[in-house]
């Protein structure tokens, strides 16, 4: 987010009355963007906070991290225009890295077993079962 | 800690030391956090504004490197201190404009500062001196990485840490350094340096954020993006075009003391006689004058004892800073304009005229000595 410092004159002549009552999602996204999100999510609203996607076309601003969710298919194509990639590239918190890294080793483990089956290598498929079962076990934990 | 005692001082990142510190002011890193299933500040409920502040206030304030912290509610600032706040980029001017349910922690260097319940729960930034951008992100991430243990941070596999604004997601990190760049604004170069800055992704912007007009020839150099590079990424990125912005500053006030010495005296001269005599200056003059005598210091003209002064006269001539000096919460626009010319004529008068004999090429690789 910018900020801007504007003196009673300017602001004024600028029409600005109230600071925070920029139409930002138009400043930020260029005109249009509040529109953008719209065409996934018609009638959708937020389960978590009951944000809607007129109140995102008001703020420019959603209203919790549960509408990223919500309005995921709208919001994608924005978020990809705005960014230089669509996937996240930095920072992972500590207790979630070990959580993602468990995730994404049970479903490599869950390919390989389809797999396994799928070639009909019975043994190695109940191998695989095993360690999945063991995994998921420790993580319900 | 009061906040008188946090302002009598000035910022660890104005009268400090750092990197490239002629050119570079200071070097600021934000990052943008907020707790997961939360309504974000903007849409909550007043009491889930302040359920969220009573959450976050204590871990920010439990943090090692904020032991003797400034920690204070919005609300019991007043509109003056909360501009003070602005003045010196500890608060952003949103998080000014908050009220109820708004906090503001910060430590004693000014080098650090918590802003809870801005537009995310929690923007935390550090600002350095000179550039030193890796610096100040190495104090967040390791303030960040305390904080995780103690929050349940929003945050998503795919988009990374989830903003308020899904112009801030990934990172949520916003690096930027202030640049004074007087040789390339008189030499004619600033807009062609902008047009290929944006090309690249990063953004150009005033002393005051976007959409302020660069004033005191001092500009600010951030990223656009957040998602898809990782912090180090952006911050080695936009290092490496600092660099070279300074650079063709120093390139340019190099050609420009070859070429047009007396172009170039004559703005210093006439800046220093302006400062010194002038009875009424708003602020954009005073910054754009103070702009030139800095340029004046920086080319030896003026001892290196004035710099610390003149950085101080930046801030000091602010609208708030000058009226939390005089000690009063209403002035009008003159009285402020009067008040400045005094405060410059005041801090100026020791500083001795400018010595032509002293210039000074600006580079390091200048190869014309001035020594008899």
């Amino acid at each position: 987010m910018q900020k801007v410092n504007l003196c009673d004159a300017c602001s004024k002549a600028k029409g600005v009355n109230d600071p925070t009552g920029f139409a930002l999602a138009d400043l930020l996204l260029g005109l249009g963007a509040a529109q953008q999100i719209e065409k996934g999510s018609s009638v959708l609203k937020c389960e978590t906070c009951g944000f809607t996607q007129a109140d995102f076309k008001k703020t420019g601003r959603l209203g919790c991290s549960g509408c990223y969710e919500t309005f995921s298919e709208g919001l994608s194509e924005m978020i990809s225009n705005m960014h230089k990639g669509t996937s996240h590239a930095g920072k992972v918190p500590r207790h979630l890295a070990e959580r993602i890294k468990r995730k994404q080793h049970i479903s490599t483990l869950q390919q390989e077993l389809d797999q396994a089956v799928a070639s009909e290598e019975y043994e190695a498929a109940a191998k695989l079962r095993d360690t999945l079962r063991e995994i998921e076990s420790t993580a319900a934990e | 800690m009061k906040l008188s005692r946090i302002i009598a001082n000035s910022g660890e990142w104005l009268s400090g030391d750092g990197p490239n510190r002629q050119i570079v002011v200071s070097s600021r890193v934000r990052l943008a956090r907020n707790l997961s299933k939360t309504p974000f500040p903007g849409w909550a409920k007043r009491a889930e504004r302040q359920q969220a502040l009573e959450k976050i206030r204590p871990s920010v304030e439990s943090l090692g490197v904020m032991r003797g912290a400034y920690s204070e509610n919005l609300t019991e600032l007043t509109a003056l201190e909360r501009q003070v706040l602005v003045e010196r980029h500890l608060i952003s001017r949103e998080h000014a404009a908050k009220g109820a349910g708004s906090a503001v922690v910060m430590n004693v260097e000014q080098t650090l500062s918590f802003m809870i319940n801005e537009e995310d729960h929690l923007r935390m930034q550090a600002i350095r001196c000179g550039l030193q951008l890796e610096n100040a992100y190495a104090m967040l991430d390791e303030a960040d990485s305390e904080l995780e243990t103690k929050l349940d941070y929003a945050f998503h596999t795919e988009l990374g840490y989830l903003t308020a604004c899904p112009s801030n997601v990934g990172t949520g990190m916003r690096a930027s350094a202030m640049l004074h760049l007087p040789g390339l604004v008189m030499s004619d170069q600033m807009n062609k340096i902008i047009n290929s800055i944006n090309k690249i992704g990063l953004a150009v912007r005033g002393l005051h954020g976007e959409g302020t007009e660069a004033m005191g020839n001092l500009f600010q150099v951030s990223n656009q993006t957040t998602l898809g590079e990782s912090e180090i990424q952006i911050i080695s990125r936009l290092t490496k075009v600092i660099e070279h912005i300074i650079e063709h500053e120093e390139n340019a006030r190099q050609l420009l003391v070859e070429r047009r010495p007396s172009t170039v005296l004559d703005q210093i001269g006439r800046a220093y006689g302006i400062l010194c005599h002038a009875h009424a200056m708003t602020s954009k003059e005073a910054l754009n004058l103070l702009s030139t005598i800095k340029l004046g210091v920086d080319l030896g003209l003026f001892p290196d004892a004035a710099r610390i002064d003149i950085d101080e006269l930046f801030i000091e001539t602010q609208p708030a800073h000058l009226q939390k000096g005089a000690g009063t919460q209403k002035m009008t626009a003159d009285a402020r304009d009067a008040l400045r010319a005094s405060l410059i004529r005041a801090k100026l008068k020791p500083i001795p005229e400018p010595d032509l004999q002293q210039i000074q090429m600006p580079s390091a690789t200048s190869t014309q000595p001035h020594d008899e």
